[in-house]
Formats: C-alpha cells, structure tokens, sequence
C-alpha cells in the first residue's frame, strides 16, 4: 500500500511549478548538492524497501500454517546470515556516508572571497537583513543577485529561529549570542519563497520570507533605491497628511524613516512601499492590507507587538497613501 | 476499593498503568484529532495559534511520557515477573509508589488546560506550548512568562520520578529473581529488552532531571543557565535535552522489540530466531543510543566535523536495528504462521518500522536532513517509528497478553478491524507527511498559505488520522464486548512458550503455585534437548506468604504533586507541606511491619 502511495504522491508532485517552498527545485548549488546527495540516499532506501518488504511478504504468504502440518524444526540461528546481514547494511551506509562527508564539507557555510555579506536577524516574528558593505537594510524579502556567491551570516534578537528558504539550501538556525553561516550561489532569477522553521512561539507559523534573485542590473537598480533617501510626500498631498499623522503617532516609537522617526523595535520602513508583502510575507502590500493592518494587527498575527491603533477613516486613509508612497 | 489504593500486586499495579495510560493515549489522540482537523485545508479552521500550540506540544508530552512509556510499563508489571518466574518485583511497595507518582503527575500536567483562571490567565487553559522537546530560550521567562511552562517542566520532574523509580525496581527484579535454572541467555526477549530499557531509563532521565533543574533555576531564581543575554546558552539545552531524549527515543522502541519478539515466535511456532543476536543487537542499541544525540541538531549549526562524528554514530545505528529486522524476518521463515489479531499488529509492526528506519537514514545524513529537520518529513518519520513501530507493537502485546490479563479473549474479528483501519489509517495519515514536508511545510505550524500546494495532501493525512481514530473506536466496542462476554482464555490460548502460559489466566495472586526450574528458553516447547516443563499443580501444595498492601506509597506520592503545586503557585509552605508529606511517608513506609 505505500508503494501505491508513493506512485500517486509522485505524481502529484512531479510538476514543480506550484510549489513555491519545494525541496525539489534547487536553485543554487547549495540546494544542488542537497538534492544529488537525497537522491542518492533514497535510491538507496527503495532498493532496501524493497528487499525487506519483499522478503516479509514472501515469508507470511509461504509460511502461512496449514491444517495438520508439523511442528516447525526449531532453527535458533545461522552465523553465516547474520553476518551477512550485519555486513550487507553497513556497506550500503559506506555508500551513503561517503558522499553524506564530501558534501557536509562542502556546504559548511564559507562562501569565497568577494562574497557579498548579508546578515539576517531573526526576530519574533519577521526577518531582519542588513548589507554592510553596501550599507542598506530591509526585512523580511530579502533581494540578491544570481550568480553572486552570498555569505549569509545569522543571529537572533531574541529566540532560536531558523532560516529556511528551500530551493536556496538547507536551514540554519539564528541563535542569540551566536553567529551561523551558510553560504551559497543563486543560478537563477525568480522569487522564492521560505519560513522560520524552528518554533518560535505563537505566530510562529506566520514568520515567512521571500528571497527575490534578481539579474545584475536590476539588483543594482534595487540597491540604488534603498540607498536613497525616503521620498518626501509633496505638500498639500494626502501623502503629506498621512506623514503629519505618522509623525503624531504612536508609530514613531518602534519604526524607522530616515528623516522622521528613530525606532528600531519593528521593520524599518524607508522604503515598504517598495515591498511586495506586509507582516512578515503574509499578506500582499496592498491599502486594503495595510489598513487592516494598522487599525489591529495582533488580529491578523497573533502576539504581533504593535498594538492595534485608533486612527479615524480619514487619517487612516492618509496613513496607508504615505506608506505606500515610500518606495 | 482500598484493596486497589494500597494494593502492591504487580498484576493490578499493571492493569492500572494499562488503564491509566490508556485513558492518556486516548486525550494525546483526541488532542491529535483537533490538530488535524485544524490542518486539513490551509488557513485553518478556527483553532487560535494559542490553543494550536498548546495542543501540539500535549499531545507529544502526553503521548511520551503518559501514553507509550506507561503502557510499555503495564505490561513490564504484568509480564516480566510471569515470564522471569517470580512472585513478584524486587521492590512490590516501591512499584506501587511509581504508578501513583505517575498518575499524579498526569493530572498535574492535564489540570493545565483548565487552571487558566488560578493564574488570572484570561484565558482557560494554560498548557504548556513551547513543544514536547521545550527549546531555550523560548521556555525563559521573558518568553514565556505565563504558568504553562512551569506545568510542563514541573510535571516532567515528576513523572520523571515514577519512571527512575520502576527503572531501579525492573533491574533489580529481573537480575535477582529470575527462576532457578533462567540464566540470563534463558531470559525471554521481552524481559531482555525490558531490562536494556530500564537502563537507559535510570541513565537518562537524571540528565532530563538535571536539565530541568537548571530551567527552574532559570524560571523561579532568575538565573541564565540558558539566557543568551546573561552568559548562558540555550543550545546547551538542546545538547542536556537530547542527550535525555535520543535514548528516550530507544526507551519507547524497546519494549516494543521485545513484545515483537516474543508474538512472533509463538504464532511462528519456532523460536526466536538468532536470540543471541537479538538481544545482543539491543544491548548494542542501548549503549549506541547515547552516541546520537546530536543528529536533532543538525541545523544549529555546530560545525563540519561534530556534523560528520554524528552522522557516522547515527548511521551505525541503522545496522543493530536492521539485524532486528532481518532475524525477525527469520523466526518467520519456515514457520507456521497464525494470523491472529497480534500476530498481524507484530508484521505490521515489523513492516512500518522499516519506512521510519529508512526515512531515519536519509536525515543521519546532515546535508539532507538540512532541508528535512523541522518539517512534516520529520513528523511522518517520528510516527513511523512511534506509531507504525511502538503503537503497533504495544497493540500486539495487548491482544497477545489480554486472556493472561483478564482471562478473557479480545474478539479477533473486531481485532482485525481495528488492525487493517489502523493500519490503512496510519498510512493514509503519515504517508503523505512525507510529501507535505518536502514541499516545504514545517512543523508546529497552526495554519500554512494556499499557495504552498500541500493542502490535499493535509486532507489526506487529515482524513486517516479519522480512519485510527474510528479503529480506536472498534478497540474500544472490542474491549467493552470482551469485559461482557468474551471467551474464556484458559491457561495457554496461543500455545505460547513462556513461563507466562504455565499458570491459569488472570493467574493467582502468588503467581506460581510452585516456582518451576527453567531448562531452556522454550520452557513451555518440545526441542531437541528438552522436554516441555511439567504443568504446574493447579493449587499450592503447601501456603504461600503474599504480603499484604500498603497505604504508605499512595500517601508518599501525595507529597510530590503537592511540591509541585506549592511551586507553581510561589507557596513556600505548600512546598514545605509536600516535602514533609514525602519524609514522613518514607519513613512510615520504612518502618511499616511486614504484616498488616
């Protein structure tokens, strides 16, 4: 019966396309050589299935008792096939962890020289990236350049996450007081898509993140962006008022825009017109979101720390225009 | 009633772990039930990311500590002084002690989910939710400021008492009371691999113990044994917990090796083969499984070469656990195979086993396991190994040792029910985890976004979690019918050949009418060399002295829950009360006259 449900969940899975956060469509040679070395194991494991499951099989149905039979001959052992059976699983492990090392070696997280450094941190719950060669700073999508060896090194502000973006490699995890590395060489542009995989508390199942590869060109094109200043609203425009209301209000004490607010508890916002997703990549950058958002996020992600707020329709509205104006 | 409360029979003490942790096992599974009904489709259906968590790390505390270990040690008390030959454990009083501090302590854990308002909560459960395996600095204060850790690492030490308690009492009975004539290569599988499990019981869970402590320290003291900001380190708490709990693991899968082996050979009608091996291969397990913690951890990140050691102590693993399976696979060949309701439940066992194995090579490899570890492939291979092999292998020993327990047959038509939708529902339930993990589900997670593409696949494993629930269902109507009118089982209904069979069923409360002389590991069998044993004379032929109960155990236990409740409500003097209640129970016990 599992190998029935091997083949219809083989099937099932076979187009890749779907599935955003698949182990199954590597995407660098990190999650390259993840995927050979799965694939190696689990050729292994069929052959094994196979052999042992067929041998059980074999053994109920031709040994079933039949009416009037003798007594068995009770045979307590046989040296030879046990140390047959002993060897023969320890070899295939030999086939297993040699390529299990060679590849741990490889994929211990130093990226060579002329790396670019991203740093991530991990808070509860939203993603933290700053570039400290290119000295920007973002959170929770995080954008690279294909092709470029990137050295990711990790820690938490608070509890133990772990940073996981499938098609990009294996997790890690982000613990305070300590540094992780992975490190890796996106070969191809897209947006793909990972989450915290270590529990992290109550909205665990809402810290998501989004990794956007993007060609050269537009990666620098990304960078010159952050780089910039924030956009200044014209005057008289309801981008304005929101940014009067956002200067009076309790939003100054944890979120950072150059020139207007110094907090540094939540996401910084220079740029989160910009953005694709809100909350952590879990709901798209849109007004309708961001108005729901603001007026009670805890609602929409529980133990979320910004408090809901009471702003009437209007400055609401005007909130929303500013933010989104910040690209 | 008071027969029971201060009873140190080995035989009821079992059927109150058995029932006990049944009653757990069924909340472990109901908490399972809302957790799946929760992830059948994405986003949920209604369960708060609060409630989830708490759920979540329940149902695998509860299924741990109150359900497997309990029900494995139901059968350690009922069997293990039947099949050594003994009139009872070394220990009849300290034995009752660890069941009471077992059941105590799962109160104690369980009144979480409705002490809410005690604590001006807000709320009415307050559970523990920081998972079964309670990662720092999550569990800190600061993190968790609420009572719900507290219940859970304040519970654990409780139980944690029970379980090093009956640790000391199975060595002890099993080293010194066996037979005359049962050396230790006589001794059946299940008592081998018993006495393995006690082992790691008493070598393990002081480390749990200590690691505890240190929490407490951390939660009541304000110490930073585990707080980043203070000097400490939380991933020495994943290094005490997993070096508890990898063995642990070996604690939950032993037991059930040891039933396999022993149902397997009885419907087999041949003996075990490669008993030597077998029980060498567990030894070996044992002292193995303290090598292997660190292949949970695989993505803290601890550096190449810890990586490699733990992956080659891991891999080796593999090779004890497949000479199991192959002399298993051995016993049957060339027997003559009875299909009865255990017999299927120990195949089933031997054949899910070997998914969780396999699915357990492929993450001892620390790459692979990189985009494995914390996703639902982990949570299928842990049921694998835990239900397809624990469960099904304790569910063999229930239909095997029933008629010995209650002297009544389970009905095997209803048992084979409850083994094919078990079976088809644990596949249907786990299986497709597999998928779900790989395609980047992880776990403990409440709700998952519809674009991720695995909610079919949470609809499959939603409906087979269903499909046990329902086979639990049929155990239960099988079980309420057998108490009614289930067949007599007689002294031998299977032909078994263990001590166990030699006596009437449920047997006397002196066990043997005379203690026999063990010649072979088959007593009860026809070999080459030996004859069966002799039956036993239905009566004694002269009196047996059976002690009679005590109340000083159920009161000494009293004290233990009392500490705990004294803690968690910061009332030094309940604490004092309990500590006082545990001294003085000891010491009456201690002084207790031998006749009552």
């Amino acid at each position: 019966m599992p190998l029935v449900l091997v083949a219809v969940l083989l099937v099932l899975t076979a187009c890749s396309g779907p599935f955003p956060q698949s182990v199954f469509a590597p995407k660098s040679d990190f999650s390259t050589e993840i995927d050979s070395l799965f694939w190696n194991i689990f050729w292994w494991a069929v052959v094994v299935f196979l052999i042992v499951e067929t041998l059980l099989v074999v053994a109920i149905a031709r040994y079933r008792a039949r009416p009037g039979a003798a007594t068995p001959k009770p045979v307590h052992g046989h040296t030879a096939l046990e140390i047959g059976w002993t060897l023969a699983p320890a070899l295939i492990l030999v086939f297993i962890a040699v390529p299990t090392m060679r590849t741990i070696f490889a994929t211990a997280g130093h990226a060579p020289e002329g790396a670019l450094r991203v740093e991530v941190i991990g808070h509860q719950w939203w993603w933290e990236y700053r570039y400290p060669t290119l000295e920007i700073s973002t959170s929770n999508e995080l954008h690279l350049p294909v092709g470029t060896p990137i050295q990711v090194e990790m820690t938490s502000a608070d509890v133990i996450h772990s940073f996981w973006v499938p098609a990009l490699g294996g997790k890690r995890d982000l613990t305070q007081g300590r540094t992780t590395r992975i490190a890796f060489r996106a070969d191809s542009s897209g947006e793909y898509w990972g989450q915290c995989a270590e529990f992290c508390g109550v909205s665990h199942a809402n810290m998501r993140l989004r990794v956007v590869v993007q060609p050269d060109s537009a990666f620098q094109r990304w960078v010159d962006r952050q780089r910039a200043a924030p956009v200044a609203p014209a005057r008289g425009s309801l981008e304005e008022k929101g940014q009067q209301i956002f200067r009076r209000s309790a939003c100054i004490a944890c979120h950072t825009i150059a020139g207007v607010s110094p907090g540094k508890v939540g996401p910084d916002l220079n740029h989160v017109g910009s953005r694709a997703t809100i909350a952590g990549a879990l709901f798209p950058n849109n007004s309708e979101s961001l108005h729901r958002w603001i007026a009670n996020a805890p609602s929409l992600k529980p133990g979320a720390l910004m408090p809901p707020q009471n702003f009437s329709a209007e400055d609401l509205d005007a909130l929303v225009a500013y933010l989104q104006s910040l690209k | 009633m008071k027969s029971w409360l201060t009873t140190t029979d080995h035989k009821r003490i079992g059927l109150l772990y058995f029932w006990t942790a049944f009653v757990f096992f069924l909340i472990g599974g109901l908490e399972a039930l809302i957790i799946r009904a929760q992830l059948a489709r994405p986003e949920g259906l209604g369960v708060s990311a609060e409630t989830y968590n708490q759920l979540f790390t329940m149902h695998g505390t509860t299924m741990v500590f109150l359900a497997l270990m309990p029900l494995s040690a139901a059968f350690f008390n009922y069997i293990i002084p039947l099949q050594i030959g003994a009139r009872d454990v070394a220990f009849p009083r300290l034995n009752a002690f660890s069941y009471w501090v077992f059941l105590l302590g799962g109160l104690f854990m369980n009144a979480s989910f409705i002490a809410g308002p005690l604590f001006g909560a807000g709320r009415l459960s307050v559970a523990p939710d920081a998972g079964w395996f309670g990662y720092a600095n999550l569990t800190s204060k600061q993190f968790s400021p609420g009572p719900n850790i507290d219940f859970w690492l304040l519970g654990l030490q409780v139980l944690g008492i029970a379980s090093l308690a009956a640790g000391f009492n199975f060595i002890v009975t099993i080293l010194n009371m066996r037979a005359p004539g049962m050396r230790m290569l006589r001794l059946p599988a299940f008592s081998w691999m018993t006495l393995v499990t006690q082992f790691l019981v008493i070598t393990a869970f002081p480390v749990i113990t200590v690691a505890l402590v240190l929490l407490m320290f951390d939660r009541f003291f304000g110490t930073h044994f585990f707080i980043p900001a203070g000097g400490g380190d939380p991933i020495l708490w994943q290094h005490l917990f997993w070096l508890f709990g990898h063995p642990e693991v070996y604690i939950l899968i032993l037991p059930a090796m040891g039933i396999v082996s022993e149902v397997l050979p009885t419907f087999s009608r041949k003996p075990l083969f490669g008993y030597t091996v077998v029980v060498y291969s567990g030894v070996l397990i044992g002292f193995m499984g303290w090598g292997v913690w660190s292949h949970h951890m695989f993505s803290v990140g601890l550096g190449p070469i810890a990586d490699s050691v733990f992956a080659g102590t891991t891999m080796l693993i593999a090779v004890p656990t497949g000479v199991k399976i192959f002399n298993w696979i051995g016993t049957l060949w060339g027997g003559q195979i009875r299909f009865t309701t255990a017999m299927l439940f120990a195949i089933g066992f031997i054949a899910m086993f070997i998914i969780g194995g396999l699915s357990g090579v492929s993450h001892a490899s620390p790459p692979a396991d990189l985009q494995q570890t914390d996703t639902y492939y982990v949570v299928a291979h842990i049921h694998y190994v835990l239900f397809g092999g624990t469960m099904l292998g304790l569910f063999a020993g229930m239909y095997y040792w029933w008629p010995k327990m209650t002297g009544r047959q389970l009905s095997e038509s209803l048992g084979k029910w409850h083994f094919w939708l078990t079976l088809i529902g644990m596949n249907l339930a786990f299986f497709p985890m597999h998928f779900s993990g790989l395609l980047g589900m992880p776990r403990r997670i409440y709700t998952y976004a519809p674009e991720l593409g695995v909610g079919g696949l949470n609809l499959i494993s939603t409906a087979g979690a269903f499909l046990i629930g329902l086979a639990m269902l049929v155990f239960l109507w099988n079980i309420v019918r057998t108490r009614r009118s289930g067949a007599a089982a007689g002294n031998d209904p299977w032909g078994g050949a263990t001590l166990e069979w030699a006596m009437s069923s449920p047997p006397p409360v002196y066990n043997f009418t005379v203690i026999p002389h063990v010649a072979s590991r088959v007593p009860l069998w026809q070999t080459e060399h030996h004859a069966p044993m002799t039956p036993l004379p239905a009566t004694p032929p002269a009196p047996i002295h059976v002690p009679g109960g005590s109340w000083w155990p159920l009161f000494t236990a009293f004290g233990l829950p009392t500490m705990a409740i004294g803690a968690i409500s910061h009332q030094l003097w309940l604490v004092l009360v309990g500590v006082a209640v545990v001294i003085v129970g000891i010491y009456r016990w201690a002084y207790e006259p031998f006749e009552m």
